[in-house]
């Protein structure tokens, strides 16, 4: 399974909702297939996109809000799965593409190669009440909508192949992506309360 | 020595005159009474983590729903969230208010803060970090207003350092 193909299958879905990527390929592959104003790409401090989930989902619980994970980050804070399980933000879809690597730097093996370890075992010893392990586009997209329907806080591991995008780039700075994050939010809120 | 529950009420308002009704925290001995106080505040959302860099990522998110937040944790837990700090708060010019107890400085009598102590304004200088030290409960309130102002016209991140002077009776 590509993720290219995952985050393509289900873009249609996620147009309107916070959307927030970690580094490298994932952020890219979605930036391909249109950026817009309410998807925040966080292109270094991993470990932090799902935390930065969470302070959205709870601050706005009438948004639905997506993040897009990988195993290395996930990896690199796994206290935050306990964290996000404690306080549960039913309006959170927390997807982790797992490729069992560290692409962007190198392609060196993470934990998760070979099934050695199980992040979607973990998100449900971490107390996460709605998690789902997928390893086809078809159980992915089910998963996915089924997430996006219930009113529970879902994790979603999706094991896809150690394929990155053929190039990296994007017009935008870092800075103006949180500058237009954060305004689509607050025009948003004010067009909802006119 | 105990915590000054009666300073940990001064600080607890000056944090709601702020405007914040959202705070990420980890617990800590000097911050006993101030967590229990967001936590017994209805309108106060207080989340706790499971380690304090993750506050980094969660105060970001709330600053994006337009929320006045602030972070509480010990100056070791700001340690370790030093590439949160710099490789978000920092890069994506995103404002962060924390307000961190300063354990290990002059009078500290327990020998595991003291090399934290030693460092921590050496790392803010470094890192540029406007910081500020509170050490009067009649001034806390202000010091912190001033903390969560600047942090937002700086967009980025600011420290109030809360000192033994202020946190013990």
């Amino acid at each position: 399974m590509l993720r290219s193909k995952c985050i393509e299958a289900i873009y249609p879905e996620i147009q309107d909702k916070l959307v927030v990527t970690i580094m490298g390929s994932a952020a890219q592959e979605l930036y391909d297939l249109g950026h817009r104003d309410n998807f925040f790409y966080l292109q270094h401090a991993m470990g932090l996109a799902s935390s930065i989930g969470l302070g959205l989902a709870l601050s706005l619980p009438d948004e639905q809000v997506v993040v897009f994970d990988g195993d290395g980050s996930v990896l690199m804070n796994l206290g935050s799965l306990a964290t996000l399980a404690r306080y549960r933000p039913k309006n959170m879809t927390h997807i982790i593409f797992d490729n069992g690597s560290l692409l962007s730097t190198g392609g060196f093996e993470s934990h998760t190669t070979s099934g050695i370890t199980d992040l979607a075992k973990i998100a449900d010893g971490a107390g996460v009440p709605n998690v789902a392990m997928t390893r086809t586009p078809m159980e992915f997209v089910e998963a996915v909508a089924d997430a996006f329907e219930r009113d529970k806080f879902s994790v979603i591991v999706a094991k896809v192949e150690a394929v990155g995008p053929d190039h990296f780039g994007m017009d935008l700075k870092l800075p103006e992506n949180a500058f237009n994050f954060e305004r689509y939010i607050r025009e948003k809120k004010k067009a909802k309360e006119q | 020595m105990t915590v000054s529950r009666d300073n940990s009420k001064m600080v607890y308002q000056g944090i709601k005159d702020a405007g914040v009704d959202f705070i990420t925290a980890l617990a800590e001995t000097w911050l006993v009474y101030l967590m229990q106080m967001a936590d017994d505040d209805p309108h106060m959302e207080m989340v706790e983590v499971a380690k304090e860099e993750e506050a980094i990522g969660i105060a970001s998110g709330a600053h994006f729903a337009g929320r006045k937040n602030v972070l509480l944790m010990q100056n070791h837990g700001f340690m370790g969230s030093i590439n949160g700090i710099v490789s978000l708060s920092k890069l994506y010019s995103v404002p962060l208010c924390m307000l961190i107890a300063y354990r290990g400085h002059m009078g500290e009598p327990y020998f595991w803060h003291t090399q934290g102590g030693m460092v921590t304004e050496p790392l803010l200088q470094a890192l540029s970090i406007p910081y500020d030290i509170a050490r009067d409960p009649e001034k806390v309130g202000t010091q912190i207003k001033q903390t969560l102002t600047y942090s937002q016209s700086l967009l980025g991140p600011v420290a109030l350092l809360l000192s033994r002077d202020l946190m013990e009776d």
